[in-house]
């Protein structure tokens, strides 16, 4: 094996590069000087993002067990631009909050770690290495949900993350056992060519489904969601809310439109019911949210079932649609997290009623809040109507016009709850309203890539055609 | 730049240009120079649109296409015909007419002419676009700005107002959603590709079955903007709650969007479907024509009189496009937009009426043609306009639906039309009961003595309202002419 094979790997390598050094560094700068840490790994994940955009040739290495292709590098480079996203938009909690405590660089380095994680998962091409992948994003996971420990709520996350993900992996891993039970490989392409319907295969196929349902927070493996959400630290609920999910939900896709193809019959029901019954938890659970956190947690349960229209199509357009709309939802959710961030940061407010008045005093901040709960509802001509219109035209060409319905009424449902924060802020006014605070140069960033994602990705339909091209990869 | 896509640019032109706009006199003469331009564009479309329908005949005219999603065959295109034309102009004057009424908005005056392009932004794309996924877009685009403009300027129960009109519409148009795709899904039937474009389409023999799965959807869909009964329950609400502005685009444009799209996407598109369901709708077009003129008597606040009074002359159009013939036709598309013009003039009228009386209830209202005459004489011909006088807009197109509608010789429709028909005097009643106690008798009211006389930019509102109203009253023909040319197409794909 040539040495230069190892480049397939670049991205992962590079990143592991950025960890060892955000050691080093942590190790020889003075106690007083540790905020140098926040500029230089955000500066050096900058670098790591846009050094990912060069591309990387198709390539199967050690075996088989990681692969690299277009749709895969592609997606990788989302997860990276999310995980910056949420970087810039960390930035000054970590420097105010975190940093005092002398805990600023693990910080990166859990998260980077849980990266590469999810790196190696979307990349294995065989059940070892994805299991290995999706241990590396859980557990450093646990640890950042739990970062603030001086509040119970975040120990409590941490503790609640790290047993369902514990428990959830088990049963993955016993579903793995029963398909390499069954086909005698834990190599997807073999195991792609040799199975069968039989019962342990169905039994192995649900479970592995179950462990990452768990992931995506699909009903009924979504009850970790609302409380990890609440406790855990905001940019950590957003990194499990987009980046850990989508990953989840795309590697879940490859493996039902490759290796468990043949069973499509048997999924295709199995995801049909998990949409409808995780659309209308997560909308329903929503509309009595009061707490932002716990309210942005339901909604992307709700999302989440949105997710499952693509999935059921197996198909290419399902694969391009899905991989669409989880590029699209990085950019809403994070901006209406990153508000979240800026106001519970800057006041401690969490909570929609302290949201009211909102527009009167930072007009802004509700504009950006404002762009992204709209696109997460699908109001057009923002960004999210197209991810959901084109999800929905895949579940329809395949069919489901019944599924299209449901989701679309939950589309209205969805709409009520999120025009609830459009009232709060732009409808209400309050004598206790936030008063006007001016963002830090990252938090300002943070939100204006947002906006501009928000704003461009739906409207400029090449990246759609691009993604469309890149989808023919797994189908 | 071609003519058309001007009507989307213009108007985002003048939202730009209002972000920059520092204070209320600076907000309004910004929105006043934009409606103008839009107002000079659908009249020179006008003229434009008969010098090229001489030398073109063409179903629509001025089409552009541009290809926009290439992988499901999404286009942006637009074109025109005499309807659209007729219902470009309607907005443009509405929009202009809603700009100069709200001269006075108080409160964030920047962010409500930005809400209000917006919308007007929206319906402009939806009568030009040819394509179901841009019209749908644009649809959208039209309905979502209502929520803030209720919410935030509105007055009485208005979160709650708005919150049942967002959501009913916009419930509406995800049903619409679910019509589209099976609309597209099944355009390839003749074996051509999947598509969105409404003229392709028409071209298409749709299976039977499809047709009249999706027909419901699209027309319900379509319908609930065009409030009909029983979906029409956001609109006396919305009305009631939204400001004067927001009323008058709310009932004059808003809700034209529904019998348009049920016109060119429905029934265009489905016309067996059309054929099948027809008979279900016209009972509940034609009960929610005599329903919304029972429920208009029993009102006593001015804005619900108006608001049940237009879920009965939409359920008109409805009724007459149901009727599927070419004088019917002709005469729902004369309503729309003899409607349009009146209830927004008479919004306009309750708007300053209300702004100087304090109260919008009939019964504390009186003699008011002695203090405020300007506004009272145009009340009594906004009035007259409505319940179908000859010499008025409302003449006309009444006259027409039901001349097109008598002509079936079918029972059904022909019970169905008679009751229809009495509706009109019913509307008399109402119209007149509301004439005679508020604007003559004594003066119920001192404090009325010494009302404010109506102001330059309440004149130039009320005048861009009437002049139209009587024009078509009076010279009908060449917008009869205008749309009678375009209906021949869909006569041709329906009957």
């Amino acid at each position: 094996m040539d040495i230069y094979n190892f480049l397939v790997l670049r991205q992962e390598i590079s990143l592991l590069i950025l960890v060892l050094l955000l050691i080093i560094v942590e190790i020889f700068t003075p106690k007083n000087r540790k905020s140098i840490v926040v500029h230089l790994a955000i500066l050096l994940f900058g670098i790591h993002t846009l050094a990912g955009f060069y591309p990387i040739e198709d390539a199967d290495l050690f075996g088989g067990m990681f692969r690299n292709n277009s749709l895969i590098h592609f997606f990788k480079n989302i997860l990276n631009l999310g995980v910056f996203i949420i970087l810039l938009q960390a930035a000054d909690w970590i420097r105010e909050r975190v940093i005092d405590l002398n805990r600023g660089t693990e910080f990166f380095i859990l998260l980077f770690s849980s990266l590469l994680g999810l790196y190696f998962m979307i990349s294995s091409g065989d059940f070892l290495m994805f299991y290995l992948g999706l241990e590396l994003s859980t557990l450093p996971l646990a640890a950042l949900a739990a970062y603030e420990t001086s509040k119970i709520k975040s120990s409590e996350a941490g503790i609640k993350l790290i047993l369902s993900s514990a428990l959830a992996s088990g049963i993955t891993l016993f579903g793995i056992t029963l398909l390499y039970a069954t086909s005698g490989s834990i190599y997807f392409e073999v195991i792609q060519e040799l199975i069968t319907a039989t019962d342990l295969t169905v039994l192995g196929m649900v479970l592995f489904f179950a462990g990452l349902g768990f992931k995506i927070s699909l009903v009924p493996f979504h009850f970790w969601t609302a409380d990890v959400y609440e406790g855990a630290p905001v940019s950590i609920a957003s990194y499990l809310s987009v980046i850990s999910k989508g990953a989840a939900v795309f590697i879940l896709m490859i493996l039902l439109f490759t290796v468990l193809k043949p069973l499509i019959d048997l999924w295709e029901n199995m995801i049909y019911i998990l949409a409808i019954l995780t659309m209308f938890t997560g909308n329903l659970f929503a509309l009595r949210q009061q707490n932002m956190k716990r309210f942005l947690a339901f909604s992307s349960i709700a999302q989440a079932g949105f997710i499952l229209l693509g999935l059921i199509t197996g198909t290419q357009l399902g694969t391009a649609t899905i991989v669409y709309f989880v590029l699209i939802y990085i950019f809403s959710n994070l901006a209406a997290f990153g508000v979240v961030q800026a106001i519970s940061l800057q006041t401690g407010k969490e909570n929609m009623k302290d949201y009211e008045g909102l527009y009167r005093t930072n007009p802004k901040l509700s504009l950006v809040m404002m762009l992204g709960l709209f696109s997460l509802a699908g109001i057009p001509p923002i960004a999210g109507f197209f991810g959901k219109f084109f999800l929905f035209t895949a579940a329809a060409s395949k069919g489901y016009y019944f599924l299209v319905f449901l989701a679309v009424v939950n589309v209205t449902i969805s709409l009520y709850y999120y025009l609830l924060v459009i009232r709060a802020m732009f409808l209400r006014t309050s004598d206790t309203a936030i008063p006007y605070f001016r963002n830090k140069n990252y938090m300002r960033l943070g939100l204006i890539i947002t906006v501009i994602g928000i704003l461009l990705l739906g409207l400029y339909s090449p990246i759609y055609d691009y993604i469309y091209s890149l989808s023919s990869t797994f189908n | 730049m071609d003519i058309l896509s001007l009507f989307i640019i213009v108007p985002l032109l003048t939202v730009v240009a209002l972000l920059f706009a520092k204070n209320l006199s600076s907000a309004r003469i910004t929105a006043m120079i934009g409606g103008l331009i839009q107002l000079g564009m659908a009249i020179n479309l006008v003229f434009a649109y008969f010098d090229e329908r001489a030398v073109n005949d063409a179903i629509m005219l001025f089409i552009r296409d541009e290809v926009w999603f290439k992988d499901f065959n999404i286009h942006y295109s637009i074109g025109v015909d005499g309807i659209s034309v007729a219902l470009l102009l309607l907005t443009a004057l509405v929009v202009l007419a809603g700009v100069f009424i709200s001269w006075k908005m108080k409160e964030l005056p920047k962010e409500f002419f930005i809400s209000l392009i917006i919308l007007s932004t929206g319906v402009y794309g939806f009568f030009i676009s040819l394509d179901l996924f841009t019209l749908f877009v644009f649809f959208e685009i039209a309905v979502i700005p209502m929520y803030l403009l209720i919410g935030i300027w509105g007055s009485g129960p208005k979160e709650y107002s708005a919150m049942k009109l967002t959501l009913m519409l916009m419930g509406a148009s995800a049903i619409l959603l679910v019509g589209i795709l099976g609309i597209y899904f099944n355009s390839g039937a003749d074996g051509g590709a999947l598509t969105f474009n409404i003229l392709e389409i028409a071209k298409v023999n749709i299976p039977l079955e499809a047709q009249k799965l999706f027909f419901p959807l699209t027309f319900i869909g379509f319908a609930v903007i065009g409030a009909l009964f029983p979906f029409h329950t956001w609109s006396p609400d919305g009305h009631a709650s939204a400001p004067t502005a927001v009323s008058m685009l709310h009932a004059g444009v808003l809700m034209k969007l529904g019998g348009y799209g049920v016109f060119r996407v429905a029934m265009y598109l489905l016309p067996e479907g059309t054929l099948h369901w027809s008979w279900f709708f016209i009972i509940l077009a034609a009960f929610g024509v005599i329903y919304g003129a029972f429920a208009a008597i029993k009102q006593t606040d001015l804005k619900y009189i108006n608001a049940y009074s237009s879920v009965s002359h939409l359920g008109l159009v409805l009724f007459a496009l149901l009727m599927l013939n070419k004088t019917a036709w002709n005469g729902a598309i004369l309503q729309s937009l003899s409607h349009g013009f009146m209830t927004a003039l008479f919004f306009a009228l309750i708007g300053m009426i209300y702004g100087r009386t304090h109260t919008r209830d009939v019964t504390k209202l009186g003699g008011l043609l002695k203090v405020i005459p300007f506004i009272s004489a145009t009340y009594v011909i906004a009035g007259l306009a409505s319940l179908g006088l000859p010499g008025f807009s409302g003449f006309v197109a009444e006259m027409n639906i039901f001349v097109g509608a008598f002509q079936h010789p079918d029972l059904f429709y022909r019970i169905a039309t008679i009751v229809a028909v009495s509706a009109i005097v019913v509307t008399a009643v109402y119209i007149l009961r509301v004439v005679g106690i508020m604007l003559m008798g004594p003066v119920k009211n001192e404090a009325f003595l010494s009302l404010e006389k109506v102001t330059w930019y309440e004149k130039t509102g009320i005048v861009l309202m009437l002049v139209p109203i009587i024009g078509i009253g009076v010279a009908p023909l060449w917008l009869s002419e205008m749309i009678m040319e375009s209906i021949q197409p869909f006569i041709q794909g329906v009957l």
